[in-house]
């Protein structure tokens, strides 16, 4: 299959040739040549086709041209290039603008036709790189057939052979029978040939033992003879009796009687053993029921039935039985109903340990089902449980016996009067300790409050000179009040008044809290008289001084209080 | 185990007597009596000529010889030594003789199995008993000695006739369902008579004393059959040995088989003991053999001592491979002997001819396997106890109980090998048993 381009646009003319050239080098299929060529034939515009055009119209004949071109136009379904003809005989003037018209359709029509052509050759191509595909791929495959087909004659003919070679071993495999058979055949005949023989042999042979013996017998020889010094007595020392017809039955009866004895001696031993096994069979069902009836109890709806029914079964049997003594007898209807009701025993065992075993399998697998059926491992945890517990229990017993035995060994005179001796002593220590304390604490109680009221009348002493002071210098001040400014005499009254003078409201602001203060401080520790000295201020007013005092006072007499 | 000195014997000919007290040998036409517990010698007879059988009487008192090429028997007493008689079978020829069980009747079998003459000792009657089968066992008494069955073929047909043997009276006649009679043998019980076809089949027949028909046992068909019976002493198992090397076990209760026991060549099975002959390694080394070699010592290696050894299972026996084309062919069970208690049962497998097989009939398996270094020639039970004598042709004597089994050495002069064993009743005294075996060697 060839290459094709990409059909270019027509306007690009200079390469239609070029193209055609390209195309004809490469391989080609016949279809895309021709295709090209068409191609090639479609795009008419080239500078080489210019000089066609200019050879069908000339300056001399364009009148015949556009008639021509007219004409050609008209059978083609265009409007005629002339104007309509007023009359027949004067020259028809050329439309122009139908021939515009003209040209613009035939433009038209060509580029259509060449998007029409484009197309047909795309196709035309696709169909020809899929016919080359498909005639290759028909090429093989008429190639596999044929190999498949050689394959298939060669397997046949395989096969043909083979199924010779099969009847053949057959029919060596019925020759072989064939022959087998014959010798079997051949051998049981000469078998019997052999035997007819040796039958005919013997009779000769019978026959000449007959003549020998008549010979024998007939010569009396005399030679035959025992010779004896003298005859022995018979071992069992009896005389030798005549053989008559009633030895003969003596014989007869000696023997039965034998063959009797011998039976009768077999049968014992067998009813002996009977009677074991028998005993072995009761003991064996009396088991199998006391195993079994245990399980009656339980509610169980499939055994319920099966079992009630055959014990009571098996107790009519019993009683049956031990009423006639079976032991003793070994009549058929005995037999068989110990025989039957062993074995429903048995099978009523077997379906119990069958039931058993599905119920443990059943367990493993699902869990819990029956209400009577308790899971292994729930078993198995709830007895770890059950033996924690136990050994809490146990534990607890010991202390509370150890306790008990305490308390109750507690209850002896002696040992308990040492141990409360014990106890005494060292409540008494610890009170010792305490009373010295506290009796340290009353002395430096004592001393404070002593130093506590000189200081206090020291205070008060003080107090008096400072009241003294202050009146004095309110006194001056008071004198000299409207030439300072109020607040800053204030202020200078507060820091003095801190220092050693100051303003009544201020400092009673600042003192009642600070009384304040040591009342509540002194609730407590005997360190607040300390604090008292500390924290209680000069209060420069009379009201206050008198609080202060009685403050003071009150004070001092708490001092005294707490002494 | 002691040993007496060893003195002459011709033709394997020793017997003890059934009462275990007297020990009777011959030397070429001599029948020489000897005392058990000191082996002298009592009682000295001269036959005729070359004894060539010997068969102490049920009351061991007295002995007969045969002597065939003659066609004589004589007849001694142990009490009267003066005592003589001899029977003449002139041209008759004789074959066989053998006492009946009241010892006071001898039974000879003429050439050619034409009749057997019945001698009486008592009186002068004289029986004769037509149309006797030639065959391997083909007279057998009961163990009270009462009845006497006799195996006949009558125009190619087998018969047994049985015979009341106080006054031999034929008490039954009865023909059997054998191709070919081989053999015939009462149970110990005397009540059950078992019959056993030829080798070429299969069968054997359990007749009741009166002759019916209790049932017939049949294995296989068409190979090589029945080669060797035995009863148990209790009478409750019939063991019959096949070429096939099987014992079958019969039970007296429905004569069908309860077991067969194989005789593989290779033992596997852990449980069972194997006791294998080994020989012991020679004292001697080479330097310190004087020379020239001391008379004692001259003779073959067989005079090496020998111990067994277990060995440990699985156990791989010696086989023989038996010659295709020849009859007889040497496979099967040829010997079968069970122990007086019945508990053992003792077989040889001809196929593996070193080894004993011993099985245990309570249990119905294999017990012990004994291997020898060479052929097993004969084994016998003690007659009282659960003790196997066996020997081999060698110098030894084997004897195997279930405690343990031991080899002994037979002393005797380089060449005397022993071939054969028999075995005496052990003699009660007050407080002691003891057993006397006497070992046979050939000369």
């Amino acid at each position: 299959m060839g290459d094709w381009m990409t059909v270019t646009d027509p306007g690009l003319s200079s390469e239609s040739k070029n193209i055609s050239q390209n195309t004809s080098e490469t391989k080609m299929s016949p279809s895309s040549l021709y295709s090209q060529q068409v191609l090639c034939s479609s795009i008419p515009l080239s500078k080489n086709v210019h000089s066609f055009f200019s050879a069908f119209c000339t300056e001399q004949n364009i009148e015949q041209s556009i008639s021509y071109l007219d004409q050609e136009l008209t059978t083609f379904g265009f409007p005629s290039l002339y104007e309509e003809s007023k009359g027949k005989e004067t020259k028809r003037e050329l439309n122009i603008v139908a021939v515009l018209n003209c040209m613009n359709e035939l433009l038209i029509l060509q580029r259509k036709n060449l998007l029409a052509q484009e197309n047909v050759e795309t196709q035309n191509l696709k169909l020809g790189s899929d016919m080359d595909h498909l005639q290759s791929c028909y090429a093989k495959l008429k190639e596999q057939l044929e190999t498949s087909r050689r394959e298939m004659i060669g397997l046949q003919e395989r096969d043909r052979q083979l199924q010779c070679k099969n009847r053949n071993l057959h029919q060596l495999l019925k020759n072989e029978k064939d022959e087998v058979q014959k010798l079997q055949n051949i051998i049981a005949s000469r078998a019997t040939q052999y035997n007819h023989d040796m039958k005919r042999k013997e009779r000769e042979y019978n026959k000449l033992k007959e003549r020998l013996h008549q010979l024998v017998m007939n010569k009396k020889d005399k030679k035959i003879a025992m010779e004896v010094l003298n005859y022995v007595g018979r071992a069992d020392g009896k005389r030798g009796s005549w053989r008559t017809g009633k030895t003969e039955a003596r014989n007869e009866d000696e023997m039965y009687k034998i063959l009797l004895n011998d039976y009768e001696y077999r049968q014992k031993q067998i009813l002996m053993e009977n009677a074991e096994l028998k005993k072995v069979l009761q003991q064996m069902k009396k088991e199998m029921i006391s195993l079994l009836s245990p399980q009656k109890q339980k509610p169980r709806e499939r055994a319920d039935d099966g079992t009630g029914t055959v014990l009571s079964d098996v107790e009519e049997d019993a009683g049956e039985l031990n009423r006639e003594s079976m032991w003793d007898l070994s009549c058929e209807t005995v037999r068989e109903q110990l025989t039957n009701s062993i074995r429903k025993q048995w099978r009523i065992l077997k379906s119990h340990v069958e039931k058993l075993d599905n119920q443990v399998s059943k367990v493993h697998l699902e869990g819990f089902n029956d209400e009577d059926v308790i899971s292994r491992q729930d078993h198995e945890q709830e007895t770890e449980k059950l033996e924690l517990e136990i050994q809490q229990c146990k534990e607890m017993i010991k202390t509370q016996q150890q306790l008990l035995q305490q308390l109750a060994t507690a209850c002896d005179d002696d040992t308990t009067s040492l141990l409360r001796d014990c106890y005494l002593l060292e409540e008494k220590e610890r009170l010792k300790e305490e009373w010295s304390l506290f009796k340290e604490q009353k002395k430096n109680f004592e001393k404070e409050r002593r130093s506590f009221t000189e200081a206090a009348i020291r205070l008060g002493l003080e107090r008096k000179a400072f009241e003294e002071e202050r009146a004095s210098w309110l006194k001056q001040q008071f004198l000299n009040m409207t030439t300072f400014d109020h607040q800053n005499s204030e202020n200078v009254k507060l820091f003095s008044a801190f220092s050693g003078s100051s303003d009544r409201d201020n400092l009673t602001v600042h003192s009642r809290p600070q009384q304040k203060k040591p009342h509540s401080v002194s609730n407590g520790s005997p360190a607040c008289t300390s604090k008292l000295t500390k924290s209680l201020p000069a209060s420069p007013s009379t009201s206050d001084f008198c609080q202060t005092r009685s403050c003071v006072s009150e004070h001092s007499q708490r001092a005294e209080y707490l002494s | 185990m002691n040993f007496s000195e060893v003195f002459k014997l011709s033709g394997l000919l020793c017997k003890f007597s059934p009462d275990g007290k007297y020990l009777a040998s011959c030397v070429q036409y001599r029948l020489v009596v000897r005392d058990v517990n000191t082996l002298q010698i009592l009682q000295l007879y001269t036959c005729l000529d070359q004894i060539q059988h010997i068969e102490w009487s049920a009351d061991s008192l007295f002995i007969l010889c045969a002597m065939y090429k003659r066609g004589l028997v004589q007849v001694w007493s142990l009490e009267q030594p003066e005592w003589h008689c001899r029977i003449d079978e002139g041209s008759a020829g004789l074959v066989a003789s053998c006492w009946s069980p009241d010892g006071r009747h001898i039974l000879n079998t003429t050439e050619f199995h034409l009749r057997i003459t019945v001698w009486s000792l008592c009186t002068k009657s004289v029986s004769y008993i037509k149309y006797p089968k030639a065959c391997q066992q083909g007279i057998t008494f009961t163990r009270d000695g009462r009845y006497m069955a006799l195996a006949e073929r009558r125009d190619c047909k087998d018969y047994v006739s049985v015979f009341v043997c106080s006054d031999w009276q034929l008490l039954r006649h009865f023909d059997t369902d054998t191709q070919d009679l081989a053999g015939i043998e009462w149970a110990p019980n005397g009540c059950v008579l078992a019959v056993w076809d030829t080798c070429l089949e299969y069968k054997v027949l359990l007749y009741s004393l009166d002759g019916r028909l209790l049932s017939a046992y049949c294995a296989y068909e068409w190979s090589l059959g029945i080669k060797s019976v035995a009863w148990s002493p209790s009478s409750q198992f019939l063991a019959v040995g096949s070429y096939d090397g099987k014992v079958r076990i019969l039970n007296h209760v429905t004569w069908k088989m309860i077991t067969d026991f194989e005789h593989p060549a290779t033992i596997t099975n852990p449980k069972i003991v194997v006791y294998k002959e080994a020989e012991k390694s020679p004292r001697l080394a080479l330097g310190s053999l004087a020379f020239p070699p001391p008379r004692a010592a001259a003779g073959p290696l067989a005079s090496t001592e020998s111990k067994y050894e277990i060995a440990s299972v699985p156990v791989a026996l010696q086989t023989l491979k038996p010659v295709a084309d020849r009859a007889n062919p040497k496979i099967g069970i040829g010997a079968l002997a069970f122990s007086p208690d019945s508990y053992f049962l003792a077989t040889r497998n001809d196929n593996v001819p070193n080894a004993i097989w011993i099985w245990d009939i309570q249990k119905l398996r294999l017990f012990v396997v004994l291997e020898q270094l060479s052929p097993v020639r004969s084994f016998q039970w003690d007659p009282q106890q659960p003790r196997l004598a066996i020997c081999t042709g060698g110098s030894k004597v084997y004897l195997w109980s279930p405690a343990g089994c031991v080899s002994v050495q037979v002393p005797g002069e380089g060449e005397h090998c022993p071939l054969g064993g028999t075995l005496a009743n052990e003699r009660l005294s007050a407080d002691t048993h003891h057993g006397s075996f006497g070992a046979l060697s050939g000369t």
